[in-house]
């Protein structure tokens, strides 16, 4: 069951998405969700969520695991879907309830809040469907790099990360594993009060934490054992590069940004 | 008569309908009696692990069904709860579950789980416990501040105190010293002797489980390849090691002394064999 999680996952492909350099879309991703926020009518979310369907077009990535990846967001969309229906004020009453009535406004405000997120979402999930975590805290890494100058650790940090996304997928297996055997003992996870379901989380939580701790002091040797000493002086087997794509990519994504930025000038 | 546990034509796929679909168990039958004792040998991936769990109603068929004295384990939900008191598995590694302040208390996890009464959860605490030889001060403590092999006969004795008429063990002696593995198979045959339990155990030790089953279930490809006494099993070595799977070593060097022209059946057991070499030598195997 917790297999399902698609969060952050990698599906590894060709396409020219895949291709692009991290650091291209990262900065990119940075560039559409900038767009989608300065786009106020249909006719900009139109040319934002073009540029989003192209993309995941090429990346090849079936729409499916967006959809997947999306559900546990439902409680989020739907929120803010209501409290934009009710809560707008507007001129063109729809319908009226008592105090509470829906306008026209509303309408539009909630479809507008709702698509928003999806395509922020959706856009997020394309850059991590398309780059495995490696390239990504590379990509991070080398954006983040002038940061040093400052005396952030900026090697640290994406190190961090790195290990963190590495390890998700270890831990969920792991928690499936202690689940199974908890179960096997007679624990019951799926029934009871509020309180006696979060006590039932006990004997998951207090293994998966022991064996996390374990996990981590016993990387923490490994990295030793191969001299791992923090960023200064280590190379890179894979160097980034920017290819002809990576400018093309960016050319596109200027567009989409003027193209927005021209039309609000236009109010539209 | 109605075997005690019957597995009638058992399939289950992984991730079904979906690029990554995965026959783990394909049609899949088998019975045990009570008091059996089961070695299960396969390779890794051939399906062992999804079985087990099968039996005891963590995992359900996508096909086929499972019978404890007759009864579909699926039958309604209470029969399924039930199912997990009566068939105790205990997963590899499974010190790696402990949680509770002490061994006390971690034992008891299961019992209180069944909903016994204090004075029967103490006295299956103290049983299980000492049947794995833990000491009455042990069970005090910790179970983090014991080394790894006690925290094993913890876990152990954590399921045992569920009193199961079916024990499945995934490679309980993974990991341990050869003295420590010696203890814990004594320990289990024990328990078997005592409730008149049945014993399932996976192991890739052939030497254990030639020695102490009845009965070897050899999993190969999502399908149980040969069922029988481990005579009549390990007299497939070269299926055997096709499976990537091996035969003992003892049998292994009967094999080569009768190619070489002694007068030997392969056995299985140093008893078998010492007898063996006894009757070669012209002397008696009892003296």
């Amino acid at each position: 069951m917790l297999k399902d999680v698609t969060l952050g996952q990698f599906f590894p492909g060709k396409s020219v998405i895949h291709r692009l350099d991290p650091r291209t879309k990262l900065l990119i991703l940075v560039g559409y969700i900038v767009a989608l926020f300065l786009a106020v009518s249909w006719l900009s979310y139109g040319v934002v969520f073009v540029f989003l369907a192209v993309s995941i077009a090429i990346s090849g990535i079936p729409l499916k695991s967006f959809f997947k990846g999306m559900k546990p967001l439902m409680f989020i969309l739907l929120f803010t879907g209501i409290l934009n229906l009710f809560f707008t004020q507007g001129e063109t009453v729809l319908v009226q309830i008592w105090t509470i009535s829906i306008t026209l406004e509303g309408v539009i405000r909630a479809f507008f809040m709702v698509f928003r997120i999806l395509m922020l979402v959706t856009g997020t999930f394309l850059l991590t469907y398309t780059t495995s975590p490696i390239a990504l805290t590379d990509g991070l890494e080398a954006l983040l790099s002038p940061l040093k100058k400052i005396k952030l650790p900026v090697h640290e940090l994406s190190m961090m990360m790195c290990i963190a996304l590495r390890f998700i997928p270890t831990l969920v297996e792991e928690t499936d594993k202690i689940m199974s055997a908890q179960k096997a003992r007679g624990a019951d996870f799926e029934s009871g009060n509020l309180v006696q379901r979060v006590k039932a989380l006990v004997p998951i939580l207090v293994p998966l934490f022991i064996s996390a701790f374990r996990r981590a002091d016993e990387l923490a040797t490994a990295m030793e054992c191969r001299c791992y000493q923090g960023g200064d002086g280590r190379t890179k087997m894979k160097l980034l590069r920017m290819h002809g794509c990576d400018y093309g990519s960016f050319l596109v994504a200027a567009l989409l940004i003027t193209a927005v930025c021209v039309l609000r000038g236009f109010g539209l | 008569m109605t075997p005690f546990i019957e597995v009638k034509n058992l399939t289950h796929k992984y991730s079904a309908g979906t690029p990554f679909e995965h026959t783990a168990l394909d049609d899949v039958s088998f019975s045990l009696e009570r008091g059996e004792f089961i070695g299960v040998i396969g390779h890794t991936g051939s399906g062992k692990s999804t079985l087990m769990q099968h039996l005891n109603g963590l995992l359900k068929p996508d096909s086929g069904e499972i019978l404890l004295d007759g009864v579909d384990i699926w039958q309604d939900k209470k029969t399924t709860r039930q199912t997990r008191f009566r068939v105790g598995l205990v997963f590899q590694y499974p010190e790696y579950q402990l949680f509770e302040e002490t061994v006390y208390k971690d034992i008891a996890f299961g019992p209180k789980n069944m909903g016994l009464k204090a004075d029967e959860i103490d006295r299956r605490v103290k049983e299980s416990a000492a049947a794995v030889g833990l000491s009455d001060e042990q069970l005090t403590v910790s179970p983090f501040d014991l080394s790894g092999g006690q925290k094993r006969r913890v876990a152990i004795a954590g399921v045992l105190a569920m009193e199961p008429e079916l024990l499945i063990l995934d490679e309980p002696t993974a990991g341990l010293d050869p003295a420590g593995r010696e203890e814990i198979l004594n320990y289990i045959d024990s328990y078997r002797k005592a409730k008149h339990a049945t014993i399932m155990m996976v192991s890739h030790s052939m030497g254990d489980v030639a020695r102490m089953a009845d009965r070897l279930i050899v999993m190969n490809k999502s399908k149980i390849a040969l069922m029988d006494t481990p005579a009549e099993v390990f007299r497939h070595a070269d299926e055997l090691v096709q499976m990537g799977l091996n035969i003992p070593v003892l049998t292994q060097v009967f094999m080569k002394l009768k190619q070489l022209g002694l007068p030997v059946e392969p056995v299985y057991t140093q008893a078998q064999a010492v007898k063996a070499l006894t009757a070669l030598k012209g002397g008696n195997a009892d003296a």
